[in-house]
């Protein structure tokens, strides 16, 4: 079965080739006809008939040869059921589907899925389909699509292929590109028994060499064994530092996720000393401020958000203030029913959100410039969401130590935190202290929602979830320390990062969360605990 | 004698009569009066005011350590439901061939998780016995290394209530893993029969409310005793200065530890009797929001009290059946409500309404017995 198939595939991509640099051009009238003779061969139940339609495609020299196997392979090339044309799937929205003509390439508007029939492919027909369109790509395409077709071709490359892509090489202007074809060159090398080709392939960390690597090394050629085994574990080598880059780089994103969110829990309950069990849902409000702003701003999602990020501040910083204004004035000094009463504000919130809204979640439009991700290299690449997350948290961070350190808000909430009396003896208005502190740690609060947003799923329950997690890493950073609670959420989040392959996510949560009741005991003021006077009480 | 002081105090007097009064005319008017009569209380209903009491049990549990010892517990939640475990690994034991695969010792959940044999943490519960030891100790056990621990590094107030409300996520976390072995998700269900009465009777559920009020009368008894004797008034100074009552001398952690593994004892009880009137027993019991449910039925109840405690839990879960049924979006914003108000407009609950008009009476005895003399 393997042999007859790669025979197949040979032919069809060797004739595509010929196909395409031979072309002579056709009558329209003439290719036409021939197009819907070609076409209607593919509309056969058996794939061996369907192989070899595409067989003849290939050689059939069509303008539109290209389109028509691109679309066969997403499965957008159709049938219309009452004419027997066939026709493209541009775009799908629901039952309506945009088409065009598959021969003319003329737009022909919308029409219903059930009118439509497709045709299927199997998987082998698949695999022959990608390797003709890679060719294809390899000598039409712009650099980053001949980069795709070249790396697509390694462990692919066939006997029939090795002149024209030999010769490529030459033609090929991009380094980048001329090194993967040297790898694929040299993975046909390496599977037809040449010893050399093990050189080319070393520190290469693409999975297909990796495989060919490994099936060299269990090979009949000593000398050919030797030498993949040695290549192979200086991969796995290689490997072991790419996988603990990309653990440590989901661990800090994770740590940054907990360190938005505590952050302004650290501010309301670690300077102030108040227990607001509704801190989660200020971050679901920052969250939902993001999805109503891009509601508000159709089709600019990127604008959107960064406008989010003053909005989700604000909405955030008012709903803290009508806390402050309306519980916790009132029950100052009795921490445990400030707990109860803002856990009753946390249920209305959140049943606020599920009536007036909905309890679905809500989709948050992820910006273009902050989907996609950064390729390091074969084995690691980091999605740019998380990255920017990361870096949004240090700077929220960075502002808020400069709040704190630097400005008359900041000096002014240390020393009502340090001695309240005195503080207002000394003529700073202690009320108004209090109203900001809150609105500032709400507000931070609201800026994790926006940034959360990016991440997880906007719905009534994100603040829950993240509640209990960031009242963890405040208590285990130690209660009014700002770096403490930087410290903590990025160790938090690199420890379960690191637990996980082996425990399991839950596990890893629960391991976590017993090493923090655990630590707890040991140290109950939290890893950096505030000394002196301050530390009473 | 500290057993029987109880007794001599009006409150104790009062609540065991309106207990006692309250049970026997759901008794007669379950069984005496015919079906359809409008005094008739069915069988539906029984259950229900069982598990009323159940909760009422777990409040008073709580009460014991927040009213008197001041520890918020956060997670007491996690004691009623290990308790419930308990007797839910039991009731499934009972179960034997009788369910959907047939299997006359593997619970239906672990046959489909092909598994061979019971995990060793699953041995002897099918002894009643042993079953009813371990709803005792299996919570008592846990409170008392979480206790030893917390109260030995002297952690208290906020971090306490925190640490306790981690301890039971933790454990909805473990519970939901199909691999400890408790029926995951799903949990404990399909119970058949308990000690050899039929779940499904009225009968049966009938005895399970009357032992529901046995249980909370013993358990409040319990509680009043403990807190009227020295040993409470200890936990009481503890309450209100930790600090100066361990440099009298006392040795403040023992105390607590002593009362708090009491009280978790109580709510393993609590969910012990709990599950077979509800038939089912899942992580969810675990979930933090229950726990602090249950402190709000005690602060609406009126902290240190104890009968508050009661009151409180009777209320809110009637208050929710009601809005449940009627209006089910509304029952969050009515408890959530429901928390601010009590917190800041009544902070000692209905109990503090109560003792405020009884002290309002007492006053004017005294006035009028002075103008009598006068």
């Amino acid at each position: 079965m393997w042999i007859p198939c790669y025979a197949v595939t040979t032919r069809i991509v060797t004739c595509l080739l010929m196909g395409l640099l031979s072309w002579l051009p056709m009558t329209a009238a003439a290719q036409q006809q021939d197009g819907q003779a070609l076409l209607e061969a593919l509309d056969t139940r058996s794939f061996d008939d369907k192989a070899a339609a595409i067989d003849a495609i290939i050689e059939s020299e069509q303008s539109r040869a290209d389109v028509w196997l691109q679309a066969l392979l997403d499965s957008d090339l159709q049938r219309l059921k009452d004419d027997g044309r066939f026709v493209i799937a541009l775009e799908t929205a629901g039952l309506d589907v945009t088409i065009e003509d598959a021969l003319t390439g003329e737009a022909m508007g919308e029409v219903s899925r059930r009118d439509l029939d497709r045709l299927t492919i199997n998987n082998a027909l698949r695999s022959q389909l990608r390797s003709a369109i890679s060719l294809v790509e390899l000598y039409n395409g712009d650099e980053d699509a001949r980069l795709d077709a070249a790396e697509g071709l390694i462990g692919d490359v066939e006997e029939a292929q090795v002149e024209p892509l030999t010769n490529r090489l030459d033609e090929e202007p991009s380094a980048a590109v001329r090194n993967r074809l040297n790898q694929a060159l040299a993975v046909y090398r390496l599977n037809q028994g040449d010893v050399d080709a093990v050189e080319v392939l070393a520190g290469s960390l693409n999975s297909n060499i990796r495989v060919a690597l490994s099936r060299a090394a269990q090979s009949d050629d000593p000398l050919v064994v030797d030498a993949a085994t040695a290549a192979l574990a200086d991969i796995e080598q290689n490997l072991k530092i790419n996988r603990a880059a990309e653990t440590l780089y989901f661990g800090l994103s994770m740590g940054s996720v907990l360190v938005l969110a505590a952050i302004g829990l650290a501010i309301t309950f670690g300077v102030m000393g108040v227990i607001n069990m509704a801190h989660g849902e200020l971050i679901m409000l920052g969250a939902y401020t993001t999805w109503a702003m891009q509601q508000l701003l159709p089709g600019q999602p990127g604008l959107a958000l960064i406008l989010a990020i003053p909005a989700g501040f604000m909405v955030s910083a008012l709903a803290g203030v009508a806390i402050e204004r309306g519980v916790i004035q009132f029950l100052k000094g009795r921490p445990l029913e400030t707990l109860l009463a803002t856990f009753g504000v946390s249920l209305i919130l959140q049943q606020l959100v599920r009536t007036v809204i909905s309890p679905q979640n809500r989709t948050v439009i992820t910006p273009e410039w902050m989907s996609g991700s950064l390729v390091v290299n074969d084995a690691l690449s980091l999605t740019l969401n998380r990255m920017y997350v990361l870096g949004f948290a240090l700077v929220v961070f960075a502002a808020l130590i400069l709040v704190m350190r630097r400005t008359r808000l900041g000096l002014e909430v240390r020393a009502v935190t340090q001695n309240r009396a005195m503080a207002r003896s000394m003529g700073i208005r202690a009320t108004r202290v209090d109203i900001m502190t809150f609105a500032l740690g709400s507000g931070v609060a609201g800026l994790a929602g926006v940034a959360l947003s990016q991440l997880t799923n906007v719905g009534p329950n994100l603040g829950q979830n993240y509640i209990i997690d960031s009242f963890m890493v405040v208590v285990f950073g130690g209660v009014g320390n700002l770096w403490g609670t930087l410290v903590a959420g990025m160790s938090l989040g690199i420890i379960n990062q690191v637990l996980e392959p082996w425990a399991g996510a839950v596990l890893a949560k629960i391991i976590v969360l017993v090493f923090i009741i655990l630590f707890i005991q040991k140290r109950p003021r939290g890893l950096f605990p505030q000394k002196g006077r301050a530390a009473e009480g | 004698m500290w057993l029987t002081r109880p007794f001599n105090e009006r409150s104790t007097q009062i609540f065991l009569l309106i207990l006692i009064v309250a049970v026997t005319a759901v008794t007669i008017l379950h069984l005496a009066v015919p079906e359809g009569h409008p005094l008739y209380v069915s069988g539906y209903t029984v259950g229900l005011l069982g598990k009323y009491l159940t909760y009422a049990l777990l409040a008073v549990a709580v009460d014991l350590v927040w009213g008197y010892l001041g520890i918020l517990s956060l997670g007491h939640g996690a004691f009623f439901a290990i308790g419930g475990y308990a007797m839910g690994m039991y009731l499934m034991r009972q179960i034997g061939d009788r369910g959907t695969y047939g299997d006359p010792i593997l619970p239906d959940f672990m046959v489909f998780l092909n598994w061979d044999s019971l995990p060793w943490y699953w041995l002897g519960f099918d002894m009643a016995w042993f079953a009813f030891a371990m709803v005792l100790i299996a919570p008592g056990l846990l409170a008392l290394v979480f206790g030893w621990l917390a109260f030995r590094s002297r952690v208290t107030g906020v971090y306490l209530s925190i640490i306790t409300q981690a301890m039971t996520f933790a454990l909805m976390l473990a519970f939901f893993r199909n691999e400890m072995g408790f029926g995951g998700n799903n949990g404990l269900t399909d119970f058949r029969e308990l000690l050899g009465f039929d779940l499904r009777s009225e009968a049966t559920r009938l005895g399970l409310f009357i032992a529901s009020a046995v249980a909370l009368a013993l358990g409040y008894w319990l509680c009043r005793a403990i807190v009227g004797s020295k040993l409470g008034r200890v936990c009481v100074a503890t309450r209100d200065a930790e600090a100066r009552t361990r440099f009298l001398g006392y040795r403040v952690e023992r105390f607590q530890l002593f009362v708090f593994v009491v009280s978790a004892m109580l709510a393993g009880v609590a969910g012990a009797l709990y599950v077979p009137q509800v038939g089912i027993i899942n992580p969810s019991e675990f979930d933090p929001i229950f726990s602090i449910e249950v402190v709000l039925w005690v602060a609406l109840g009126g902290r240190a009290s104890l009968y508050g405690a009661v009151i409180g839990a009777v209320l809110v879960n009637y208050a929710k059946t009601v809005f449940t049924g009627v209006m089910p979006d509304a029952w969050l914003f009515a408890l959530g409500g429901l928390f601010v108000f009590v917190t800041v407009f009544l902070p000692k609950g209905v109990a503090g309404l109560l003792e405020r008009r009884a002290r309002r009476r007492d006053d004017a005895d005294v006035m009028s017995e002075k103008e009598a003399t006068a």
